[in-house]
């Protein structure tokens, strides 16, 4: 084995574990969420998950003295009832793309430790009226293709 | 050469002007996100000149593999110095930005991953070329690793088309027409100018610096 063969086969060990490095990195937050729908189909109690959705219309309650927070997460296949305890981004609102870190708990609602909100990739001045984009994002929440 | 040099600078600092008026006084206040979506203003040419410093060290590395012209491996260490202080630069205006629309300063999504990845590669690419003394190994393992660091930048660019992530897919570039209105676009462009013009700047005068660096060493 001269030289450059050796040269060449290091340069090859190096690249396929940086290949792998980035495959592995990118593969484990490539699902940065589960749907309701996904969630539903086997939800596993105590397990963490970061579970995305629309917070359905009319769903959400907060307790401003307590500071108890529910809502619930929708993709247009199921809605999961989510409880929270704390303040939600200012962002976060009815009929708006929210991510929670929790669990599924055993008495049947998704117990949250943070909450995320989403927002859309439209941006909008005043005089346009109306909110931003969330008719695209409710679709990409949904799961169907852009 | 220094003169086309500082008229550069002084263009990018007129642009930079231009681009804060434009950002933070013509453009309209977004309607969901308030006030904070002016940040985009910095976030995003960041996010350009660092795509642009890595893809000019790809082509200077291939240059330098082919020519063996030392001004060749200059320009890819100084474009990819520039290019880890703008990555820098996105990733701090991303953060500040997440902070009060997503309610964090960081998460694990494709998109911060990937971009998290790229930081670390460039900066990876710096440590290897300041390890090796020798002036011609140096510039030639360099050039092997930034020709195959930049494979990073489209899986930078469509993580959040490939994936289901946090962060939102493009406004820009994004199928079927810009998702901002127009005048956004223009204070978005007057930015992307002024931080290009800045990194013809930056680099230009890095690039000279290293030169004279080896002139004083030789």
């Amino acid at each position: 084995m001269n030289r450059r063969t050796k040269f060449l086969a290091g340069g090859g060990v190096i690249a396929a574990a940086l290949a792998y490095m980035i495959y592995a990195g990118v593969t484990q937050s490539a699902v940065y969420f589960v749907t309701p729908a996904e969630l539903q189909a086997a939800p596993v109690p105590g397990k963490a998950y970061r579970l995305g959705g629309v917070v359905a219309r009319g769903s959400l309650k907060w307790e401003a003295r307590t500071l108890d927070l529910s809502f619930a997460l929708s993709d247009g296949k199921a809605t999961v009832p989510v409880r929270h305890k704390g303040t939600p981004p200012d962002l976060f609102g009815e009929g708006r793309g929210a991510v929670v870190e929790g669990s599924w708990s055993p008495e049947g609602y998704f117990k949250a430790s943070l909450i995320l909100a989403k927002h859309s990739e439209e941006y909008k001045a005043p005089h346009d009226g109306g909110q931003a984009g969330y008719k695209e994002l409710i679709k990409t929440l949904k799961g169907e293709s852009r | 050469m220094r003169r086309a040099t500082s008229v550069f600078g002084w263009l990018a600092a007129a642009g930079l002007l231009a681009g804060l008026v434009m950002g933070f006084g013509v453009a309209p206040r977004e309607t969901t996100q308030g006030n904070v979506q002016r940040i985009m203003y910095l976030h995003v040419p960041s996010v350009w000149v660092a795509y642009v410093a890595f893809a000019v060290v790809f082509v200077a590395s291939i240059a330098y593999l082919a020519r063996r012209a030392e001004a060749a491996d200059r320009l890819a260490h100084a474009s990819a110095e520039v290019g880890v202080l703008f990555t820098g630069l996105t990733i701090a205006t991303g953060s500040i930005w997440g902070k009060p629309t997503w309610g964090t300063w960081w998460t694990w999504d494709a998109r911060l991953t990937s971009v998290a990845i790229l930081f670390v590669m460039y900066i990876g690419y710096l440590l290897l070329r300041g390890m090796i003394e020798e002036r011609e190994r140096a510039a030639r393992y360099a050039a092997v690793l930034g020709i195959v660091a930049a494979l990073n930048i489209p899986l930078v660019h469509f993580s959040v088309v490939w994936w289901r992530t946090l962060h939102q897919p493009p406004s820009l570039m994004k199928p079927g027409g810009s998702a901002m209105p127009g005048i956004m676009i223009v204070a978005l462009v007057v930015n992307f100018v002024a931080f290009s013009l800045l990194y013809v700047y930056f680099v230009a005068k890095r690039a000279r610096l290293l030169r004279l660096e080896e002139e004083a060493a030789a």
